[in-house]
């Protein structure tokens, strides 16, 4: 008598077809490039006087893309199960909630 | 008799089976690296907090060198595209390639260390030390603990390379290099917020510029 579960994947089989799922050494070396094409241009942007007025959204936005990049691609977030990335969102939540009440109680955004 | 043997197959890679599916190691790692982002998050802070809260110099844009710091980001960078690299080489059974990319890796962190300690040093020639003013107190304390994170790294990495001359790296052992590979990437991202809000964002005091 055969047992039908078999066909269900053990976890340990998932989790290595999650492994089995990321990038090749090719999509990785396009990440690097558009990572290091970013930081020049944030670079760039420090120095150029017409982005005085919209420098600092225009940074938040540069590093939120590498940011994101990085945790997607070279961390596997994107890959992996959605349980780490939910560990790792909830990390990182706490610490933006922890940067909003600091400055908020300091006022430092009124200053 | 067959088909029980493949409902309780081994384990595959280097752990064994969990409740969740997953490698609890690699849950841990992640844990560890959220909770690591509450303590950067309130270095952060502070550091956002003082830096324009100095009554007297240097100020940030007395000693900040953009052009040089800007080639420790990209060192740390190439660093991050290395260490995924040696983690794709030893899943592919590559223990070989994993090991040169393993060391390049600890030899971008090693250079982006010896910027920092060429970085602190010409600031406190230039006047700012740790107890100076508040922008150098909450500065040195959030960078030089990024820094140890970075030394740590350089650490587990060759630690790494050295195991793997004993032939315990392998393609079993992947999962070792990946949560390494990890921490690794994490103080990448640290250094991108750090980068940004430290280095490029302009301060409101007199000494500020950018």
């Amino acid at each position: 008598m055969a047992d039908t579960h078999v066909d269900e994947p053990v976890p340990e089989v998932r989790a290595r077809a999650h492994a089995g799922r990321h990038p090749g050494p090719k999509e990785y070396i396009r990440i690097a490039i558009i990572l290091a094409a970013i930081t020049a241009a944030e670079v760039a942007v420090y120095y150029i006087e017409g982005f005085k007025e919209i420098l600092v959204p225009l940074l938040f936005f540069f590093s939120f893309v590498k940011f994101t990049l990085v945790v997607l691609w070279f961390m596997h977030l994107r890959f992996d199960s959605r349980t780490y990335a939910r560990f790792f969102v909830m990390g990182l939540a706490g610490a933006i909630t922890l940067f909003l009440i600091v400055l908020l109680t300091f006022q430092v955004f009124s200053s | 008799m067959a088909s029980l043997e493949h409902a309780v197959a081994p384990p595959v890679g280097d752990h064994a089976a969990t409740s969740t599916g997953l490698p609890h190691l690699k849950l841990a790692i992640w844990l560890f690296l959220a909770s690591d982002c509450l303590l950067f998050g309130a270095l952060i802070s502070t550091y956002v907090l003082y830096r324009g809260a100095s009554t007297t110099g240097p100020y940030p844009a007395d000693v900040f060198d953009i052009p040089y710091t800007s080639v420790s980001s990209f060192v740390l960078l190439a660093s991050s595209l290395t260490m995924v690299l040696a983690l794709a080489a030893i899943q592919r059974g590559d223990v070989g390639r994993s090991r040169v990319w393993l060391l390049a890796t600890a030899l971008l962190g090693m250079t982006f260390l010896g910027g920092q300690v060429y970085e602190f040093t010409s600031f406190v020639r230039e006047g700012l030390t740790l107890k100076t003013n508040v922008f150098g107190t909450s500065f040195y304390v959030l960078t030089g603990f990024h820094g140890t994170h970075v030394a740590v790294g350089v650490l587990m990495l060759l630690t790494l390379f050295t195991l793997s001359f004993a032939g315990k790296i392998t393609q079993d052992s992947a999962m070792t290099v990946e949560l390494v590979g990890l921490y690794w990437h994490f103080v990448d991202i640290v250094w991108i917020v750090i980068f940004t809000v430290v280095y490029l964002i302009p301060t409101g005091n007199p000494g500020a510029g950018g």
